[in-house]
């Protein structure tokens, strides 16, 4: 695998304007997430976002387990594979050996807000200079479609088939939330994956949360609700349909902490 | 205190300050760890050392979050260092297997403690069996350096980090309570065989992580991974791991003594090693025939310097556990014409107690009698 070169004939011609770039942080490979499934947007997202800010080359990419285990198939970028769970501590790791270095890792939610809470709340409260993309896709994906923290009330898994009883299983944890507590974090949002409105909104919330990395502010979180059509036994436009109407609703989209807000309406307000 | 220290200088300190003394001085600039006694020396004394040396200090939040991040840090070509103790260790393991798997050269130290569960903070040998058999799931090894004294804390250092590079793969040092607890004088001057930091960086340049811009133009993105999914794959993986564990062999290390005449050899390791030491030099002065032989890499276990030694000798294995390395011990000698169970005896001392010479002298006594 190596960087691609933009081939001059995929430039504009004459009389042609450039409306989409190539964005040589992500490369052809086939796919291997199924027909749907919103991995693919959110490395779109994350690869333009990296590709805009130039930082490809200093970038450390640390993948975890699940569906999105292959991660580092698509990237461009140098990159680490973590235990299930433990990809915020790996990027601790990473980002104290390599400061010059732009770290993130890409995490599912029973990755992140299962086996690997401990890691990931601790990593944020010590306001590691790391970005996390966590994808909440209310399953277990790869393991095919068993109960994950964030499965909604009365959704059914393969784990829960009555449906997650909160006497039993608890209710769906909210990430965005709990990190936006911890004084490590810099930036927290919740976006989603299921409209061109959305996408968009996602994109300039991921740019954000490294934004915060490459100004050493602190801990970067973006949570992207996500479609898994594969365990939600649902089409693609429906999975889309039940992010917008079971899982919003749940999972409120808005940014939850950004520190710097504060700082822009300060000089904003003595202009 | 200052590197560079006169080489007839010595300082009183503990063997888990000079296992932190050495690490620095051997180049190791990040530290992970989690406090669990009886090595909590280490991460105290590099917790002020390592960032006045440009270094990083993190106090994680478990056991499992210390070996990833060592994980992370070491995948970058960065000496980096942990320590713990016992079930500590056994919470690395994840961690130690993985590092194992994507050949990413990590250092830890284990202060044993007894157990097992939570049992005592006494010294103990317990952990022989997890550190030198793998320990993690999956077909790996680690390479295994056992200290005896405070001054071996510090050279083995040296000699961790470079096998660490030199295979690519987990290195652990293994103490005890004992060795991490003695204060003794130790020479903070780096041994002959030292490996520069200069030179650990130059062994790390084909692999470690930085960020493909570092690498010039038209460099690839490079991959760290344990994960093999197609079919033979992963059956390649682990030939490559089973030739490395093999070319290994080539680090055994051991130390001798008043072997050349001796009737009875006692195998231990380690601060019993010492120990035993202490025996067979009054033992000696009383006429007997007895020596001792210490390894002192456990894994690669130093077989084939045990058989050179083996014929027209008995042998008793001394350890502190319930009996783990006289398996290795029996494995390696009974492929030696003449050798047989009765030529292997063990004794063993158990968990959390603080024995002294005198308590292996009846052992090696009655063994010598044993004819
Ligand atoms: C220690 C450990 N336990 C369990 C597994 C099995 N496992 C692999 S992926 C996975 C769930 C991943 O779910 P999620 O993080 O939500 O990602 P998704 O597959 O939905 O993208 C589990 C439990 C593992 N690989 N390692
Ligand atoms: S199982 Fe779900 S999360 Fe995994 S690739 Fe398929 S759709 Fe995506």
């Amino acid at each position: 695998m190596s960087v691609q070169q933009i081939d001059a004939q995929w430039l504009p011609q004459e009389g042609e304007t450039l409306v989409f770039d190539v964005n040589p942080v992500l490369n052809e490979r086939h796919t291997h997430y199924c027909p749907g499934c919103h991995h693919g947007i959110a490395h779109r997202l994350v690869s333009e976002v990296l590709h805009e800010l130039g930082v490809a080359d200093r970038t450390i990419l640390v993948a975890a387990v699940g569906c999105a285990t292959f991660t580092y198939d698509y990237f461009n970028v140098d990159g680490l594979e973590a235990p299930h769970g433990r990809a915020c501590a790996v990027a601790t790791g990473v980002r104290r050996a390599r400061p010059e270095s732009v770290v993130f890792t890409y995490q599912g939610d029973g990755d992140m807000a299962a086996i690997g809470m401990a890691e990931s709340l601790h990593a944020a409260n010590r306001g590691e200079k790391i970005t996390t993309i966590f994808i909440n896709n209310t399953v277990y994906g790869m393991t095919g479609g068993q109960m994950a923290p964030t499965t909604l009330l009365g959704q059914k898994t393969t784990t829960t088939r009555q449906g997650r009883d909160i006497n039993n299983e608890g209710g769906p944890i909210r990430m965005a939330e709990i990190m936006a507590q911890l004084d490590g974090v810099a930036y927290s949002a919740r976006c989603s994956l299921d409209s061109v409105k959305n996408v968009r909104a996602a994109k300039s919330a991921v740019r954000k949360a490294f934004d915060v990395q490459l100004q050493g502010l602190g801990f970067g979180f973006i949570e992207l609700l996500s479609g898994c059509p594969t365990n939600w036994h649902l089409d693609p436009i429906a999975a889309n349909k039940r992010i917008a109407e079971a899982m919003i609703p749940v999972f409120p989209l808005g940014v939850y902490k950004d520190v710097t807000a504060g700082q822009e309406a300060g000089e904003a307000g003595r202009e | 205190m200052s590197q560079g220290q006169n080489s007839s200088e010595r300082i009183l300190i503990k063997g888990n300050e000079a296992v932190a003394f050495g690490a620095v001085d051997a180049g190791c600039r990040c530290y992970f760890g989690y406090p669990i006694t009886p090595q909590n020396e280490i991460p105290e004394v590099l917790s002020s050392l390592l960032p006045e040396n440009g270094g990083q200090f993190v106090q994680a939040e478990s056991e499992v979050a210390a070996v990833n991040m060592l994980l992370g840090a070491a995948a970058c070509g960065i000496p980096a260092l942990t320590s713990s103790s016992s079930c500590g260790i056994s919470l690395m393991q994840e961690g130690i297997s993985y590092m194992a798997g994507s050949h990413i050269p990590g250092v830890m130290v284990n202060m044993q403690r007894g157990g097992p569960g939570l049992g005592d903070i006494g010294p103990s040998q317990g952990d022989y069996f997890q550190a030198v058999k793998g320990g993690g799931h999956g077909d790996h090894r680690n390479l295994t350096l056992a200290p005896a004294t405070a001054q071996e804390c510090y050279d083995f250092m040296f000699r961790a980090f470079a096998l660490a590079f030199k295979y690519a793969n987990p290195v652990m040092v293994l103490g005890d309570a004992i060795v991490g607890q003695i204060k003794e004088p130790v020479r903070r001057v780096a041994p002959a065989d030292a490996v520069s930091p200069e030179a650990l960086a130059a062994m790390s340049k084909d692999w470690r992580l930085e960020g493909f811009g570092k690498r010039g133009a038209g460099a690839s993105p490079r991959l760290l991974k344990s994960v093999y999914l197609a079919e033979g794959a992963l059956a390649e993986r682990n030939r490559m791991l089973m030739a490395k564990h093999e070319a290994m062999k080539a680090e055994c290390a051991w130390e001798c003594v008043d072997v050349e005449d001796a009737e009875l050899v006692v195998v231990a390791f380690g601060s019993i090693g010492r120990i035993a030491r202490s025996a067979i030099r009054q033992l000696r002065a009383e006429g007997h025939k007895i020596g001792l032989f210490r390894p002192i890499t456990l894994f690669p276990f130093p077989e084939e310097a045990l058989r050179a030694i083996a014929p027209g000798r008995r042998f008793l294995v001394m350890e502190q556990n319930t009996g783990q390395m006289v398996e290795d011990v029996r494995l390696a000698l009974f492929a030696q014409p003449g050798i047989t169970g009765s030529s292997v005896l063990w004794h063993g001392i158990m968990p959390g107690l603080f024995i002294g010479a005198d308590a292996l002298r009846d052992p090696m006594l009655q063994a010598l009698k044993e004819k």
